[in-house]
């Protein structure tokens, strides 16, 4: 295929060129942006959690008098484990995605203070006894709380339980001792402090912020006595099987309404939480995927009308060649390679530029650095967009007969 | 002869349907899909209290220790109850308020409602003519009651429907927190959009159903919702239990009249920090600021990102909408390069020929730009649709109705620029002789 003549050809007409070119690198440079924006958001609602997201639900009773909670949190629970097809119920002071988020932060030395520098925010999880079956944990390492440790645990003045037991997990404690077992070392922040008693595999924080990111798994557990627990434990967990699951949060809500008169219930499944907390995130990812497609709509139904445009104006080309020996073949690849060359063109530029706006993004917004394989895939959507686009009118120019060329109009 | 043209545009324009539609298309979808982030943009970056917000003041000091400090860092965005109830008493602006929100299980005492939570702002007596509430029934109460700890409360309106059938329910009697509490005034709707006053609840769509004084709610230890940062050995409180003196939990706000009131307001609080540090209860060396209303939603950045990154793409959109018209006009024109090169040979100027075809491209900006506004209704529809909080706000106003049309006209008029020049360039001989 001889391309001189394509570019012969290019320079005489060089503003549609140009245009074609642009709109390429501008449609390439938006639609690497808006993919990177929608993997992102995919990859965050898609999250792991090591509890039984599918087993649990969950009934918030809030209003209750916390001088008596010591003995309605015993009886509550009791009756929920009445319920027909219950496995496991405990009480927690909040759930994973529940954006119930009570955070502090610990340091490694005993000296440490919650506002050091260099102490590490994590979000505390305070637990009933038996919430280890409820959530569905999976321990990696060490124990769970005996039950002594739960007894023995209340607050005191403190947001802190009056204990010195913690169980975290696998990723806090690869983070703040890496190559070592987090089991026995301690957390600080005067004048309390946590040894390590086990660790779980990973469970999300009840709030990870508009992105995830290193901090997403930093979760801590505590034991706390239903007694010393000042209404934190509001959270009754439920555990059943998947399909018990409806039925027996409904029933649960019943009862605790009944057994609470004046308090307030609010029934949700695990499932219903996670969907919430991610719908923002979900509807915004949707709205990235129709501008997507539209604007590709666009970018072809454009390539389509200016190719068009060319063809009816070369007819005559068209036709001379096609009556001194150039077949139908030779005519379609003339277009497809023209096609080819502008859309190559643009697509560099179109990769440079999304790269500057990805690097824009990184500094004034939540936003990571873009991976390089976006670059050549978003090149290879629009070479193929092009292609597909100028198929119509390439066919249409190959159709055109040598006998046009001896029309003198 | 701007008849004419248009007459000359919508023959042309009706000529070749197709592509007319593409173009009609191409910029309704570019000016739809910016007009709606554009609108809902505009609506979560506006103004919560027009005509007061300038007076409207946010002071921070910086009561924190001297550990992890970190030079010209910005001091809490909250002060301790100390400082607060210290600025509250010190009364040195016009009006002053110090509040925190949280919320209160209320029990209506009527068998067919069960009880429900309701949200609770704990404020002082300013509040209401400070950020202009208006009252439906009743007033506020009064600086006697703050000191009192008065078991009053204010209520919305919408509260009032709930529970009082709508009636005048001064001097009633309401359940909460297992408190009884007498109704001393009834708000008619008002939810300032941003939150302004207090961001850690919920910036926007969020608004108190029960207003009722600061100091009984420390009393009574009732439930609070919001951020609290500690230092040192702070703890943020548990269940009734408040936040300890090196914890900041509540908000203060002054109202200033003027610039000058202003100036001196600050000069106040360097000397409070001042004050303080010779007291020994702050240790840092005076580090205050003094934000208005829109200084503070500025720097508080209130605006999600994932608004403004929507905006941002849309109008890259709206870019690859008008190059891809940009293309197709000039297709369309030089197509027509016979027709005009006879216009020319018959005496029109390039001139004349230029204002035909940028009506032409007009005409096109018009439509789409019809287009585009149904295309954004439509588009805030949707958004409306959606579960964030600002959802429900997402409406289009007068003004940006006004963008939308100006947007297209001028964007679809700048794309004909270039294709009515490149056409104007016609040698009308060349033309006639191909013909």
């Amino acid at each position: 295929m001889e391309i001189r003549p394509i570019f012969a050809s290019l320079r005489k007409h060089r503003i549609p060129a140009c245009l074609i070119v642009l709109e390429i690198a501008l449609a390439c440079a938006v639609l690497c942006n808006a993919v990177f924006m929608i993997s992102q958001r995919v990859s965050d609602i898609h999250l792991g959690n090591a509890i039984d997201e599918q087993g649990t639900a969950t009934v918030v009773l809030r209003g209750t008098d916390d001088k008596l909670v010591g003995s309605d949190i015993p009886r509550n629970l009791a009756a929920l484990r009445g319920i027909a097809g219950v496995q496991a119920v405990a009480v927690t002071s909040t759930l994973p995605l529940s954006h119930n988020n009570w955070g502090w932060s610990f340091g490694l030395d005993p000296d440490a203070t919650i506002s050091d520098q260099k102490s590490h925010n994590v979000s505390l999880y305070f637990v009933g006894e038996g919430a280890d079956q409820a959530l569905g944990l999976r321990l990696l390492q060490g124990r769970f709380f005996n039950g002594d440790e739960y007894a023995g645990s209340k607050f005191d003045t403190a947001p802190l339980p009056e204990t010195h037991v913690v169980v975290i997990t696998q990723s806090l404690a690869k983070k703040l001792w890496p190559g070592q077992s987090a089991l026995g070392k301690t957390l600080y922040s005067m004048p309390h402090y946590y040894a390590v008693i086990g660790v779980v595999a990973d469970v999300l924080r009840p709030a990870i912020g508009t992105h995830s990111g290193p901090y997403t798994y930093d979760s801590t557990y505590y034991p706390i006595s239903a007694g010393g627990s000042k209404g934190v434990l509001a959270y009754y967990v439920i555990r059943s099987a998947p399909q018990d699951r409806e039925r027996i949060l409904r029933e649960a809500e019943q009862k605790l309404a009944s057994l609470n008169p004046g308090a307030v219930t609010k029934a949700q499944t695990y499932s219903d939480i996670r969907e919430k907390y991610f719908a923002d995130m979900s509807s915004m990812a949707w709205m990235l995927v129709l501008v997507c497609v539209v604007m590709l709509a666009v970018t072809a139904f454009g390539i389509v009308g200016l190719t068009s445009f060319w063809v009816g104006q070369r007819r005559r080309q068209i036709g001379i060649r096609r009556a001194v020996g150039a077949t139908r073949g030779h005519i379609m690849q003339y277009f497809q390679t023209e096609n080819l060359l502008l859309t190559s063109v643009g697509v560099v530029v179109g990769m440079a530029l999304a790269f500057g706006i990805n690097l824009y993004l990184m500094q004034h917004y939540e936003m990571s650095r873009m991976p390089w394989y976006y670059l050549p895939g978003g090149a290879l959507a629009l070479w193929l967009l092009g292609q597909a686009s100028v198929f119509g009118p390439a066919q249409k120019a190959a159709s055109v007969p040598p006998v046009v060329a001896t029309r003198s109009v | 002869m701007f008849a004419y043209y248009l007459d000359l545009a919508l023959h042309s324009l009706a000529r070749n349907k197709a592509l007319t539609a593409l173009m009609v298309l191409a910029i309704a979808l570019g000016i739809g899909a910016s007009m709606t982030t554009l609108t809902v943009l505009h609506v979560l970056s506006g103004d919560p209290l027009p005509g007061k917000s300038a007076q409207l003041y946010y002071p921070q000091i910086d009561p924190q220790d001297i550990k992890g400090m970190m030079p010209s860092k910005e001091p809490p965005e909250q002060v301790t109850l100390i400082d607060g109830l210290n600025l509250l008493h010190a009364a040195r602006a016009d009006r002053q308020a110090l509040m925190s929100g949280g919320s209160a299980p209320l029990d209506p005492e009527k068998a067919n409602v069960d009880p429900f939570y309701v949200e609770t702002r704990y404020t002082t007596t300013d509040f209401f003519p400070m950020f202009d509430a208006p009252f439906l029934f009743g007033h506020a109460w009064t600086a006697a009651d703050d000191e009192a700890k008065a078991r009053e409360v204010v209520i919305a309106r919408a509260l009032n429907d709930k529970l009082f059938g709508g009636a005048n329910s001064v001097g009633r009697t309401l359940r909460m927190a297992g408190v009884d509490w007498r109704v001393v005034g009834v708000l008619d709707k008002w939810q300032p959009n941003p939150h302004f006053y207090d961001l850690n609840t919920g910036s926007y769509a969020y608004g108190e159903q029960v207003f009722l004084p600061l100091q009984t709610m420390l009393e009574l230890g009732l439930d609070r919702n919001g951020s609290t940062d500690c230092w040192g050995n702070g703890g943020g409180g548990v269940g009734s239990i408040l936040p300890s003196d090196t914890c900041v939990w509540l908000q203060f706000w002054a109202q200033l009249d003027s610039p000058a009131k202003a100036a001196a307001y600050k000069e106040f609080l360097v000397h409070y920090s001042q004050d303080q540090k010779a007291l020994g209860r702050f240790q840092r060396a005076p580090n205050v600021r003094l934000r208005n209303v829109m200084q503070w939603l500025d720097y508080q950045m209130v605006v999600p990102d994932d608004v403004r990154l929507q905006n941002g793409l849309a109008f890259g959109f709206l870019l690859v909408c008008l190059v891809n018209t940009v293309g197709l006009m000039l297709a369309k024109f030089m197509r027509r390069a016979g027709e005009l090169g006879v216009r020319r040979a018959l005496g029109a100027s390039r001139r004349a020929l230029f204002t035909q075809l940028l009506i032409e491209s007009g005409v096109i900006g018009l439509v789409g730009g019809i287009g585009g506004l149904l295309l954004a209704l439509f588009g805030l529809w949707l958004v409306r649709q959606r579960p964030s909080a600002y959802a429900a706000l997402a409406h289009l106003d007068l003004s940006m109705l006004f963008i939308t049309f100006v947007l297209a006209l001028c964007a679809t008029v700048l794309a004909g620029l270039l294709p009515a020049w490149r056409a104007c360039q016609i040698a009308p001989a060349l033309q006639l002789k191909s013909n």
